[in-house]
């Protein structure tokens, strides 16, 4: 491409950041230099990386506030497990991916049962029914006994004796989740997964298509005066981020040997949120940036032991205050420029 | 810049036409029948009959609350109407919905201004020409070489489009942060990228100062003339409507109560009642 | 048939908790137009000051409650000072996370102050069951307070807000802050007392439910909080009549779906009628139909 516009240079900026850091993680893993508490947390981030991107995409993109984001990322986490552990056949790496790949699709049909009478709805309204769709799965998947033997895979939404296993073994078991689950998630599938989420974001958010659903998010009324199908748009956008979602979410619980429904409620979803908010809307860098941040925050507060999650409250009520205060936000912008007026002539700061 | 398919069997000229004699060539372009609508049980727009010629400006008038807007939002199915009927281009528009009428040939600008504030001027431009210049979402993330094609003619025909009105250098500007008159000019561009055969215009001249509206006028007569299409427009500057306009009808709660040439109407005295109350 | 009967009052009961948290709410909406997240917390705060008042000081019930009360307005009071005031123009989105901060500052308060083993919550009814029907109906006196609690709080709430002056403020800065504020309105002191009153209301519903429930934990009010939020939506939220016909409603469906469909699935049940209403309604049932202008 002869003309690199602004955007698309920005965006490069983006995929060698995550690729650099990445790469330095990789070389400390090999050299053995990572704390086993990080390298435990390397999965998870990607995870929470990916699920504040494709979040983001709803949030900040398309303009509405979506509460149970979580909800997707279930679905995709207790597919994933049924897909790796009925082909356990198949080689890991194989059986990892087909996972993410189901897992996603999963979610996307999800997105689509949801979207459609969702997407009617406005503002606080849209919001508060993505919530009870993201207890409703969650409520589902509490009573959703799945097992497997040779005669291929048996469901019940009763208990797990109706599932009539003959000497199979059971993978989901209602509210007590996927009970022996293959650890085959990689830190190195992490990291393409997070490219492959923002490499879909980014070109979607840079093209006909994200043009106009971002249309719909400053002025619904116009994009329609300009022929732009509403509904369609929406359901894309939210469809594309449920489907994401769940390829994180089958990465997820395919990083643990067990894990419960309990485990994508709504504080979740809020989680998710708060990464996507701190990061700012519509920025995807952001959400990067903050997802990773604000999850190794809580580990590395451990130390402090019962008081990390207060800590973890104030910090995010003093962020909203901080940046919502406009003298502050003033000031900061005129304490920027000054800086950097100093830094031309002699060394500078920070 | 493409042409619409147009209809160019002769008809005979219709009764409703602001200006009788004038002869408009092709079908019109927009027609309305008895059209109506009411608000619970308040009647805001009643009768409305009116026909816009294929290359006509035709102005719209009356004074505040007579219903004007609110004929712009039947037009684009904003509002669904009561009664009566609208046909655009010879086509009846009953059950279309706003996506539809565009695609129909109707574009519009907003008294309120509404544009895509978070988004540049370009980007805006862009949106007007979603579907003049497709490109599938699969295609898009993929980056396929067609995507490239597609988003260097987008950008062509965008600045080609605001350079009618001497913006292709605020093309990476936001559009919020535009001057107002610059914004109003903007959603006309925007209007214009739909590729219509009736731009409707609501108040384009609306806090603009008299040099600028003065370039405005010229403006949406070389519109007119480039592009080959009709514009209806609502405006309060009666130098601009008196200006430009072929044809002018009057609104007064709700009801047309008088059309006819800019001299006609600035003689008739039942719009002069309307705007300035009865003379004793 | 009793059956049908004890399930609907224990649903009434239920919905009267739900109502009283979820005018809260709705109030708070109404006026500030924010989704005060914090709320379902602030409910167990009010448990626990009674809890603690019964259990530690030995105090009685009812002082126990007004104690809970005086607590929570005071806690309401402060949190819209320091959290929610200095956002006042902020984003919605804004005001929305910082909200959920304060949510996790006061569970997280909770479970430093009063650990997480659940505490057993004595009843602050005292009184015995009700027998009705020679036996056949037995009805725990905590229902029949708890449904009387809530037609004295529906009752006092209507006549505060059509009466008195604050009440009438209240309606007005609802209806448009700018115009309450060129007649003269305190805003300022209106919000806060919005606030005030809401988690008063809140320390009761508190102190009810876990008479009802007895089980207390710093996440006791979460659940409840979400269920009494979709109560203030389905019944419209903004609307105080709404408010309560919502809560009402939730509670009856929610223990008719738990005795007669599947208690595995009765939170699925609620949240699916709380759906299909917006759907129909998409600004709950009584909550006012608004047209963007054009």
């Amino acid at each position: 491409m002869k003309n690199a516009t602004k955007g698309t240079r920005y965006n490069m900026v983006t995929y060698a950041m995550v690729t650099a850091v990445f790469l330095v993680m990789q070389g400390l893993l090999l050299a053995g230099k990572v704390s086993n508490s990080l390298a435990g947390q390397l999965i998870p981030i990607c995870v929470y990386v990916c699920m504040a991107i494709s979040l983001n995409l709803v949030v900040g993109i398309l303009g509405d506030l979506s509460l149970g984001h979580a909800g997707f990322m279930s679905v995709g986490a207790f597919t994933g497990v049924v897909v790796s552990m009925s082909l356990t056949f198949l080689p890991p790496l194989v059986r990892l991916l087909l996972a993410i790949a189901v897992g996603g699709a999963m979610a996307g049909v999800a997105g689509v049962i949801v979207g459609v009478p969702v997407l009617r709805l406005q503002g606080d309204y849209l919001a508060i029914v993505t919530l009870a769709f993201g207890e409703i799965i969650k409520n589902l998947l509490n009573n959703l006994y799945v097992g497997v033997d040779k005669k291929g895979l048996h469901f019940s939404m009763k208990d797990a004796q109706a599932l009539r296993l003959k000497d199979g073994t059971i993978l989901i078991n209602g509210p007590m989740g996927a009970p022996g689950i293959d650890k085959l998630s990689t830190f190195v599938v992490g990291f393409l997964l997070v490219l492959v989420v923002l490499t879909v974001t980014l070109n979607l958010i840079h093209s006909r298509t994200g043009r106009a659903i971002m249309a719909i998010r400053d002025n619904r009324i116009a994009a329609e005066s300009v022929g732009i199908n509403v509904t369609k748009y929406k359901l894309m956008a939210f469809v594309t981020s449920a489907a994401l979602a769940g390829m994180s979410g089958a990465l997820y619980a395919l990083n643990y040997s067990s894990i419960l429904p309990k485990k994508f409620d709504f504080n979740t979803s809020i989680l998710v949120l708060v990464f996507v908010v701190l990061g700012g809307m519509g920025n995807i860098r952001g959400s990067i940036i903050a997802a990773t941040v604000l999850t190794i925050l809580p580990e590395a507060l451990r130390g402090l032991n019962d008081y990390r999650m207060l800590i973890y409250a104030v910090v995010l009520i003093l962020v909203m205050l901080a940046t919502n205060n406009p003298i502050l936000m003033n000031n900061l912008t005129l304490l920027k420029k000054k800086l950097r007026g100093k830094g031309k002539g002699g060394a500078s700061h920070g | 810049m493409a042409k619409r398919k147009s209809t160019t069997k002769m008809v005979p000229v219709p009764s409703d036409s602001i200006v009788p004699e004038r002869d408009l060539g092709r079908a019109p372009v927009l027609e309305t029948k008895h059209l109506g609508i009411d608000f619970g049980g308040l009647t805001a727009v009643d009768d409305f009959n009116l026909t816009v010629g294929a290359t006509e400006i035709a102005g719209l008038i009356g004074p505040n609350g007579a219903g004007k807007t609110t004929v712009f939002n039947l037009l684009t199915k904003v509002y669904e109407p009561t009664r009566g009927a609208i046909l655009i281009n010879g086509q009846e528009t009953a059950g279309m919905n706003t996506v539809q009428v565009n695609k129909a040939g109707v574009a519009r600008t907003f008294q309120n201004i509404r544009l895509f504030n978070d988004l540049t001027v370009e980007d805006n431009v862009k949106i007007g020409l979603h579907n003049q210049v497709k490109c599938g979402t699969l295609t898009s993330i993929l980056r396929l070489p067609s995507f490239w094609k597609k988003e260097r003619l987008a950008r062509e025909r965008a600045l080609e489009l605001l350079s009618i009105f001497d913006m292709q250098d605020m093309a990476s500007h936001q559009a919020g942060s535009l001057p107002y008159g610059a914004q109003r000019r903007l959603e006309i561009v925007r209007a214009l990228a739909t590729n219509p055969s009736l731009l409707l215009l609501d108040e384009p001249a609306a806090g603009m100062n008299p040099v600028e509206t003065a370039e405005l006028m010229d403006t949406i007569t070389y519109i007119r003339d480039k592009f080959q299409i009709a514009i209806l427009l609502i405006e309060h500057d009666m130098n601009l409507v008196m200006g430009i306009c072929e044809g002018i009808a009057v609104l007064n709660y709700g009801r047309i109560i008088a059309k006819g040439t800019p001299d006609e109407i600035q003689n008739n005295p039942q719009v002069i009642e309307a705007y300035l109350g009865k003379q004793d | 048939m009793m059956n049908l009967l004890l399930n609907l009052i224990n649903g009434i009961s239920l919905g009267s908790v739900y109502a009283i948290i979820a005018l809260g709410y709705t109030m708070v909406y109404g006026i500030a137009k924010m989704l005060n997240f914090a709320h379902g917390d602030v409910i167990m705060v009010g448990a626990y000051i009674c809890y603690c008042a019964m259990s530690y000081l030995h105090l009685p019930p009812v002082v126990g409650v007004v104690m809970a009360m005086g607590v929570c307005t005071l806690l309401g009071m402060t949190i819209e000072r320091l959290a929610y005031k200095p956002l006042r123009s902020a984003p919605s989105l804004a005001v929305l996370i910082t909200a959920i901060g304060v949510s996790y500052f006061l569970q997280n308060s909770a479970l430093l102050i009063w650990k997480s083993d659940p505490k057993v919550f004595t009843s602050v009814v005292g009184l015995p069951p009700i027998t009705l029907f020679g036996g056949e109906l037995i009805i725990s006196s905590v229902t029949v307070v708890t449904v009387l609690a809530n037609i004295v709080i529906m009752l006092a709430l209507t006549t505060f807000t059509g009466k008195t002056k604050m009440g009438k403020s209240m309606r007005a800065v609802s209806e448009d802050k700018g115009a309450a504020q060129l007649m003269g309105i305190d805003v300022n002191k209106t919000i806060s007392m919005t606030f005030a009153i809401g988690s008063g209301l809140a320390a009761i519903a508190g102190v009810l439910l876990c008479s009802a429930y007895p089980t207390l934990m710093p996440t006791t009010g979460s659940m409840p909080g979400i269920k009494a939020f979709t109560a203030a939506v389905l019944g419209g939220i903004g609307s105080i009549p709404g408010a309560m016909l919502g809560g009402v409603l939730l509670g009856i469906i929610e223990i008719f779906a738990k005795a007669y469909i599947s208690t595995q699935l009765s939170d699925a049940i609620v949240f699916a009628v709380l759906i299909i209403v917006l759907l129909i309604r998409p600004t709950g049932l009584l909550g006012k139909q608004i047209r963007e202008k054009v």
